[in-house]
């Protein structure tokens, strides 16, 4: 099950958009993450759709992965396309059911929506899928310089991060050892009624948080004795590198505001 | 019980990029009784092979037989507590298995999943804290308290109090001083022999595969390779070498001392104990020099 899951991963490649600078695509993330909000009717969502599917396609992953891979996402996305389509009272009546009733406005809205959830969650996916965690801590970090000034603890913050980003795949592993282990001894988290599940969890997670904080501790004492001083005067080994693409992207997105103000209703 | 392993694939992550093969077409035959020591280097597929004993892992191609119980790809295989119970794995640093709030209870944790009686329960965790030579006062302290061979041994208490049929020992002595090494194995020989399990033990140690094992399996990049007798595996080193393997120490020191003194000590000494026996014995007829 967690295997099959693909949101937060990382899957090393090689496409225009793997060798763009991390700053780049962070910025164009956010930036598109505001534009979408400037779609209001079909043609702005089509387009919309459109970009996106251009996005994945230049990044060489497979949609059929990235599909099968956000399925529990899509979950939501329904719950909210029905959400919509039920409790929107607007526009004309299209036809009722006993006492359901479905509006031409809620069906409108449904769509929209769901499409709108749906981009969101592409390009999102399509970031950290093409972009390795350093590199998108070392993005935040420089994109966040400027807080600096105003006393925000930048280089912590991206410390704190990379540090749990480099170990959530070292705690699941961890997690699939110690509840092989205790099913081993007769455990069984996956059946029984609530009660009982919820007493399984136990015997797994303590352990987990035993050997978590052994691992900070160690953590700690490697990053103190290879004299470790936080970030002041630190250079980095990993240059960012901004090149024409990433201008570039930053001029498609400018494209597209351009295109959905001009369809805009 | 027998355990039988019948041209088993294994892949992780299967149908995604991450897809990864451990395991082809393993054929394999634990019988009733033995004990099998399955040897391989670092990366064969020997812990893979370990899961599918009692279904932690389900094959993805192929057919495991956990004595009367079959487990096929593709099909469900519905509650498997019961072959659980009949197959106790050690992992490799089973003290990070250990959670409940006194020893005392995480040994008992297994029963009683498995339904033993409470009082039953205690009465093996008593009786195996003294087996496995830890103070009886251990019983009510907290096992984090405890040193990390102490934890060792109360984890492998916890797995044995099951009492099951089939013994798996993924390096159970890992990271232990020589001493408690050969403590904990020489107990796993002696249960073995009055408990008449049937044993597996996955160990990158070639001396502890030769002393006790009675049958050798090896892993060779997913594939189990060879089967055979102890004495037969680790006296073709031209084999083991193939597969990235050194025979035991006792066999390479009888192999030199042959080569220089000329005189022939006959079949290959698994242990230290004898070889020793064999040079007194060949030095004995030799006319006691060198």
């Amino acid at each position: 099950m967690m295997e099959k899951m693909i949101f937060g991963r990382f899957i090393p490649g090689d496409s225009v958009v793997h060798r763009m600078d991390p700053r780049a695509k962070i910025l164009f993330v956010f930036l598109f993450i505001a534009i979408v909000f400037v779609a209001n009717n079909a043609w702005g969502y089509a387009i919309l759709l459109g970009f996106t599917l251009l996005v994945v396609f230049l990044s060489k992953i497979r949609l059929y992965f990235l599909i099968n891979g956000l399925k529990p996402v899509f979950i939501l996305l329904i719950f909210t396309f029905f959400l919509h389509l039920f409790f929107t009272r607007e526009g004309d009546l299209l036809f009722s059911f006993g006492f359901i009733e479905v509006y031409e406005e809620g069906l409108r809205q449904g769509i929209f929506i769901s499409i709108r959830f749906l981009v969101l969650v592409f390009i999102t996916s399509v970031l950290t899928l093409t972009t390795s965690p350093i590199s998108i801590t070392d993005g935040i970090e420089v994109l966040l310089g400027p807080f600096k000034k105003i006393k925000l603890p930048v280089h912590e913050l991206a410390l704190m991060m990379s540090i749990s980003l480099r170990f959530i795949p070292t705690l699941m592993d961890e997690t699939g050892k110690i509840l092989k282990a205790q099913m081993a001894r007769g455990s069984d988290i996956g059946s029984g009624p609530m009660k009982e599940r919820v007493k399984a969890v136990v015997p797994l997670l303590i352990p987990l948080f035993v050997s978590a904080f052994k691992r900070a501790e160690d953590l700690a004492t490697a990053m103190e004795v290879r004299g470790y001083r936080g970030g002041e005067g630190r250079t980095r080994y990993r240059q960012l590198n901004w090149q024409l693409a990433d201008t570039l992207s930053l001029v498609l997105l400018a494209g597209l505001t351009a295109a959905l103000w001009y369809f805009r209703a | 019980m027998e355990i039988l392993l019948k041209g088993v694939g294994y892949s992780y992550a299967k149908d995604t990029p991450f897809e990864k093969r451990a395991l082809t077409d393993v054929d394999l035959h634990i019988p009733s009784g033995s004990y099998t020591a399955i040897i391989g280097h670092t990366g064969s597929g020997k812990s893979t092979v370990l899961q599918h004993l009692n279904a932690l892992l389900k094959p993805t191609e192929g057919v495991v037989m956990i004595g009367d119980r079959k487990i096929e790809a593709g099909v469900k295989a519905k509650d498997l507590r019961n072959v659980r119970r009949q197959v106790g794995i050690v992992f490799q640093f089973p003290e990070q298995q250990l959670f409940d709030e006194t020893v005392l209870k995480d040994i008992m944790f297994g029963p009683l999943n498995f339904g033993v009686p409470e009082k039953e329960a205690e009465r093996r965790a008593r009786e195996l804290v003294v087996q496995l030579g830890l103070p009886e006062g251990v019983l009510d302290k907290s096992p984090f308290d405890l040193s990390g061979g102490q934890m060792r041994r109360v984890a492998i208490a916890g797995v044995l109090a099951m009492e099951p049929e089939v013994l798996v020992l993924d390096e159970p002595t890992a990271g232990l001083d020589p001493r408690g090494r050969r403590e904990i194995m020489d107990l796993f020989h002696e249960l073995h022999i009055t408990k008449n399990l049937t044993t597996v033990l996955v160990t990158h140690s070639m001396e502890d595969a030769a002393r006790y094992a009675d049958r050798i399996a090896i892993m060779h990049k997913g594939r189990c390779v060879v089967t055979g007798e102890p004495k037969a595996i680790f006296s073709n080193e031209e084999q083991l070498q193939d597969y990235s393997l050194q025979p035991p120490r006792s066999v390479r020191l009888q192999r030199d001392f042959e080569e220089r003194t000329g005189l022939k000590l006959g079949e290959v000494s698994l242990t230290e104990e004898v070889l020793a026996k064999n040079i007194a014995l060949a030095m004995a007829d030799g006319g006691g020099s060198l």
